[in-house]
């Protein structure tokens, strides 16, 4: 079985996020950047589905020359190459131009069986990346996936939302995006960090995908920033001790406020 | 006026809150028209409903495929209707599976996306949305350039406002379903619906951290959001510790919310939890530790025990009940 992994590297939520004066873009370079959680957990099943069913993993990642950090750490946990799509033109780019991209980058890899992705990036909180590129491969979308099983050319997934539990099926090649609760990612070993360094990172611009530079990125995009401002912070109100009163002085406050 | 599609969230026939906030969102920017997906017979008992919130219009898109395929049901029906009416606007809640909708909606019309709006505004012959983002750190005004635009709008942040209005029904014919693109649901296991207002949609949220200690003293937590007709939240911290179901985590890996009231129990105040519930109209903590960072946002703050202060607001709550 064939499978890609979408990588991507966000900022750090540690460090204080900001977006850049110019040109309301995220500044990445403001905050130091770490392989989002979420999309260790989707190489991690992308690993697991290949020990048992044999075949390749491929981790694809669209982002700056430094995000090969996150393809790097792919590798290391055992996935076999690397597809990196780094361009400056690729700056802001939206959602949708990015799930294009993507698009593009997957039809560059032979016999795709399965595209693995996370199922929401910390950064955009679009949540809309793994449905989005499914519309545009035409692949059956199977995403929140907090379970997923392979037999023959069936996928089924367990896929958890707030209304509780759907089961779905469909027909390989399709697209799951999982969960944070679907497994609990691996270490890369000392094997593997030395093994990484000899496995294949092909790195791809704009133009090698048969995209038009102009029509992705800040430029492309189909949505424009009108303003952005950093919000006022939010300032502290009052605050007391609890003197064996600290519930009823709430009490008064939220009816002072009307809130009760 | 030009339409503006709503799609419509409903379970067992009722219409979810953030519906109607979606409805009379769409009244600022023309007609609302709301769409419903699902099962046969649906529309009629959510019609009213919709009706009350001001829709104009309802799409009737009903068929067992509609309910047995995942997403896609909802996007055909949505993309086939702008194509028809050319909507000023698509406005779906940005709920997990609406990001889901809207997403693949947009790129099957051409349409620039905005998503996870907390307010949309008519300026001249734009529809402009704001977001607020990186936890609440910035605020954003943004609109579409592209097509129509497809705009998700965030639970809780408009107000639903009643408005009486008289509902045409339309159908819509939706397309046969293309086995190899689309996934089909086998079977469903609802969520046990508990007496709770939905985290997403409460206007009172309660939320407990690693200082309630336990997943039994989580008690004193739900005690406290039932008197107050609230939901129950958690910090990531309470999660992992096992003390309450990932389901209600709050934060940057959980669920935003936007409630009048939020109430952090033995919360610190991580800026990933923050993320979460900054945009909370007020918020009340209560810490132990006077230099928790919970406490630099919060409108006010008990510095104590939340073990003697939480049963004591319960009951302060329960008495002005009556
Ligand atoms: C990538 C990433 C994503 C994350 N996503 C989330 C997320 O979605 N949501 C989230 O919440 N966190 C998230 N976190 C974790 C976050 O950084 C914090 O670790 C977490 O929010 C801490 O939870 P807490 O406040 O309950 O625990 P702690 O930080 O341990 O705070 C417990 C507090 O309880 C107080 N306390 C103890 N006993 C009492 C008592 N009896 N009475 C009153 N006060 C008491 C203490 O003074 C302390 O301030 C994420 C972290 C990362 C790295």
């Amino acid at each position: 079985m064939n499978i890609v992994v979408l990588v991507k590297l966000v900022p750090d939520t540690y460090s204080e996020r900001k977006l850049s004066d110019t040109d309301h873009t995220l500044d990445r370079d403001s905050a130091d950047a770490v392989l989002d959680e979420i999309n260790e957990r989707a190489v991690e099943e992308a690993l697991q589905l290949k020990e048992a069913h044999g075949g390749e993993v491929t981790a694809l990642c669209v982002g700056p020359d430094r995000a090969v950090d996150a393809v790097r750490k792919a590798l290391q946990m055992g996935a076999d190459k690397a597809v990196h799509v780094s361009d400056a033109a690729l700056h802001g780019s939206d959602v949708i131009t990015t799930a294009k991209v993507l698009a593009k980058a997957v039809g560059t890899i032979d016999g795709v069986d399965l595209v693995i992705a996370g199922n929401e990036a910390s950064d955009g909180r679009a949540g809309a990346v793994p449905a989005i590129l499914a519309e545009l491969l035409g692949l059956p979308q199977l995403t929140h996936a907090n379970k997923v099983t392979v037999e023959g050319d069936t996928i089924t997934v367990e896929r958890a939302t707030d209304d509780g539990v759907l089961h779905l099926q469909a027909t390989l090649p399709a697209l799951v995006s999982v969960s944070e609760k679907i497994n609990e990612p691996r270490y890369p070993s000392f094997k593997g960090i030395m093994a990484a360094k000899k496995k294949p990172i092909t790195t791809l611009t704009v133009a090698d995908l048969g995209l038009d530079p102009a029509g992705v990125g800040l430029s492309g995009a189909w949505t424009a920033v009108l303003e952005a401002a950093p919000k006022p912070p939010r300032t502290a109100g009052e605050r007391v001790e609890d003197n064996g009163d600290g519930g009823t002085k709430i009490a008064e406050y939220l009816v002072g406020q009307k809130l009760i | 006026m030009s339409e503006v599609l709503v799609l419509v969230e409903h379970v067992d026939g009722e219409v979810k809150k953030a519906t109607f906030e979606l409805l009379s969102a769409a009244r600022r920017l023309g007609e609302p028209a709301a769409v419903v997906v699902g099962a046969v017979g649906t529309a009629s008992k959510v019609k009213d409903a919709l009706a009350r919130y001001g829709a104009t219009k309802v799409y009737v898109a009903e068929s067992d495929d509609a309910v047995n395929y995942l997403v896609t049901p909802k996007v055909d029906a949505l993309a086939t209707l702008a194509g028809r009416v050319s909507p000023a606007a698509v406005l779906i809640s940005a709920s997990l599976e609406g990001k889901e909708v809207a997403g693949r909606v947009a790129v099957r019309i051409d349409s620039g996306l905005l998503v996870d709006v907390v307010d949309v505004e008519r300026s001249g012959d734009d529809v402009v949305g704001t977001q607020s983002i990186f936890g609440g750190g910035f605020v954003v005004k943004s609109k579409v350039s592209t097509g129509t635009p497809v705009i998700t709008v965030r639970p809780g942040a408009v107000e639903a406002e009643a408005a009486e209005a008289v509902a045409t029904e339309e159908t819509v014919e939706l397309p046969a379903v293309d086995p190899a693109r689309a996934t089909r649901i086998t079977s469903r296991e609802p969520a046990v619906a508990g007496d709770r207002p939905e985290l997403t949609e409460a206007s009172v949220v309660v939320s407990g951290g690693r200082g309630v200690g336990s997943a039994e003293n989580f008690a004193v937590v739900e005690r406290l959001a039932d008197a107050l007709g609230g939901a129950v939240g958690a910090s990531r911290a309470a999660v992992d510790s096992g003390y309450y179901p990932h389901q209600f985590q709050v934060g940057q890996t959980g669920k935003t919310v936007s409630p009048q009231l939020y109430i952090a129990l033995g919360i610190s105040g991580a800026i990933q939890h923050r993320a979460g519930m900054q945009t909370a109209k007020t918020i009340v903590a209560v810490n132990k530790d006077a230099e928790a960072p919970i406490f630099e946002i919060a409108d006010f703050g008990v510095v104590g025990d939340l073990f003697q202060v939480a049963p004591q607001l319960t009951e302060e709550v329960t008495k002005r009940r009556g």
